[in-house]
């Protein structure tokens, strides 16, 4: 599992996350990245066969709130901190056909 | 001036003291030496000296403000407080101003708390150094030429350098603990669950809690018992009332059994080990019982957490995409106005962090890093059950050194990594733990000791930590968590 990073991989991976990043960062970042997954090697001589894995510090299930209307934030006050908005929604620029 | 909020509480309720009177005391600290440390990235003199009156006039008028009526307190920059700057440190949220308050933050005004300002922190609170915000690194108050740990070093510095009477922070793998052991107060990460995160702006979910910094043991558990309990708002929140601490405080440790881990991760410097020996021979001083406990899976904590917490931060940071709030930059089509956001917005160790998580939850990742991830907290829960059969509490380092000089730890991210050793097993375990001021170290910096404990072990940790504190008192003669408040 600690196969060596390459750097296509991590462009993939930054486009994955939405980040534009420079060719110089692609180097950097795919040498830290090789060094952090060498660390994580360390995991990889544990046997694991039959342990839970752990997702919940304090199991609680059907976490549910009465079904009955309540306040909502303010729709001015939480759009006036919108890049921009328009006619009371948030506005984006077009989302099909102009990606390269 | 009294310097902790028992006491100034207890002044401004009964009116022998004036909020007003204090917040001007601690503005003009502010004023003296803020430009050296720059615990801040906001401080709100106006609102503070308004909020001051206020409780003022309601004493005048025979109300009771609560039990931190006039105390003055600081808010890490990644609570959200309603109308008032909230930035995570971070680019991305320069300006934003929350439609809502953080839980926390509503229960320390009911209380009576006057908010001075919003603290620095490493961007979105990943880091151990406070050296990764984008507005600038905080200064330890002890020594300008060093860090204050992080990734609260604004509020812990705030309270070190009596900025404010206390704080808040939030620790999602030592975030709170490390920079109170480098900074010399009292800092507490609470059992998950035990304090509402409605309102913490999201790192790792599965992980983060708010606690406070304070100088003295009393402060936290008070600061606890006011913050903590049930909050419907956040699924995560234990269904219980606050625990009581303070009544905790005077029971003294006489056999109580004290877990030393025998195989404890190396890596701790000799004078902080010198300091954790100390506080064993304290404790077994005052009739503590000390004894060995193994913690195999401790070592591989470090590895699970920056899988876990990274995991977490790629999926909780995807919110920042520049079409609800903070900052956008214009691009042809959505995706690209995203990746043009995100690439100003972040800073390098955030964007780290996401390629980290994203990479470990990708298609054909998941299962060897992720999944294997939370097997290990399964191993790493497990092994703290058995060692809390031997054991009341377990007794480490906060962290591995005293306070380092900035860029230490130069460009490689896992020398950073390293400092949170000893604390990011508790936030895998959901356990609550705290830093104790216990002496100093090199250069006469302050040691904190780390005192663990099973889930709501919070009495019995807070039994512990006083008596810790009454020891370094004692040794010293002088109070624990002395800033070197001017």
């Amino acid at each position: 599992m600690s196969a060596q990073i390459s750097r296509a991989d991590v462009a993939r991976v930054a486009r994955l996350a939405r980040l534009n990043l420079s060719d110089a960062d692609l180097d950097r970042y795919t040498e830290q990245l090789a060094g952090v997954l060498e660390h994580f090697s360390d995991i990889d001589s544990l046997d694991l066969g039959g342990v839970e894995p752990f997702t919940q510090p304090y199991p609680l299930v059907n976490v549910l709130r009465a079904d009955v209307e309540a306040p909502t934030l303010d729709r001015a006050e939480v759009l006036a901190e919108a890049p921009a908005a328009e006619q009371d929604r948030f506005r984006v620029p077009p989302i099909l056909g102009l990606e390269q | 001036m009294p310097r902790t909020a028992v006491d100034i509480a207890a002044g401004v309720r009964s009116g022998s003291l004036r909020a007003a009177d204090l917040v001007e005391d601690y503005l003009a600290r502010i004023a003296a030496r803020e430009s050296d440390v720059h615990a801040f990235n906001l401080v709100t003199d106006d609102s503070a000296r308004a909020r001051a009156a206020e409780i003022d006039r309601r004493v005048a008028a025979g109300d009771d403000p609560g039990p931190l009526a006039g105390v003055v307190i600081a808010l890490k920059d990644n609570l959200c407080t309603r109308g008032v700057p909230t930035t995570c440190s971070s680019r991305i949220l320069e300006g934003w101003r929350p439609p809502y308050d953080a839980t926390v933050v509503e229960r320390l005004a009911a209380a009576g708390a006057v908010v001075i300002g919003k603290t620095n922190l490493d961007e979105f609170a990943m880091g151990s150094s406070t050296e990764n915000s984008a507005f600038g690194p905080t200064r330890n108050p002890h020594d300008l030429s060093r860090v204050p740990g992080g990734s609260s070093g604004g509020s812990a510095a705030a309270v070190a350098a009596d900025f404010a009477t206390v704080s808040l922070g939030s620790d999602t793998g030592g975030s709170i603990r490390q920079p109170a052991a480098l900074c010399g107060v009292v800092g507490v990460k609470p059992t998950y669950g035990a304090v509402s995160r409605f309102g913490l702006v999201a790192f790792a979910s599965s992980l983060d809690q708010i606690g406070p910094f304070t100088h003295t043991v009393d402060d936290s558990a008070l600061l606890l018992e006011v913050i903590g309990g049930h909050d419907p708002r956040d699924s995560t929140s234990i269904p219980k009332p606050a625990m009581s601490l303070r009544s905790e405080l005077g029971r003294g440790v006489e056999g109580l059994r004290i877990g030393r881990i025998t195989d404890l991760p190396e890596g701790a410097d000799p004078d902080v080990l010198a300091r954790l020996d100390a506080a064993f021979d304290a404790l077994a001083a005052r009739g503590a019982v000390i004894v060995d406990v193994t913690v195999p899976a401790f070592t591989y904590g470090l590895t699970a957490y920056y899988l876990v917490a990274p995991a977490e931060a790629s999926s909780n940071l995807a919110r920042y995409d520049g079409v609800r709030y903070g900052m956008r930059v214009e691009a042809a089509d959505t995706n690209a106005m995203y990746s043009a956001t995100r690439a100003a917005g972040f800073g390098d160790e955030v964007k780290r962090r996401i390629m980290i998580g994203t990479y470990a939850l990708s298609a054909g990742y998941y299962d060897a890093y992720y999944g294997k991830a939370l097997k290990i907290r399964r191993l790493i829960a497990n092994d703290f059950d058995a060692a809390y059969q031997k054991a009341d509490v377990l007794l480490t380092p906060a962290s591995p050194t005293v306070a380092f000089p900035f860029g230490a730890k130069g460009d490689n991210p896992l020398a950073m990594y390293l400092c949170d050793t000893y604390t990011i097993p508790t936030n895998l375990a959901g356990h609550p733990a705290m830093s104790v001021p216990f002496g100093t170290g090199d250069a006469g910096l302050p040691v904190g000791v780390q005192i663990l404990a099973p889930t709501l072990g919070e009495p019995v940790m807070f039994r512990v930590a006083a008596a810790l504190e009454t020891a370094a008192i004692a040794s010293t003669g002088a109070p624990t968590g002395t800033g070197s408040g001017t």
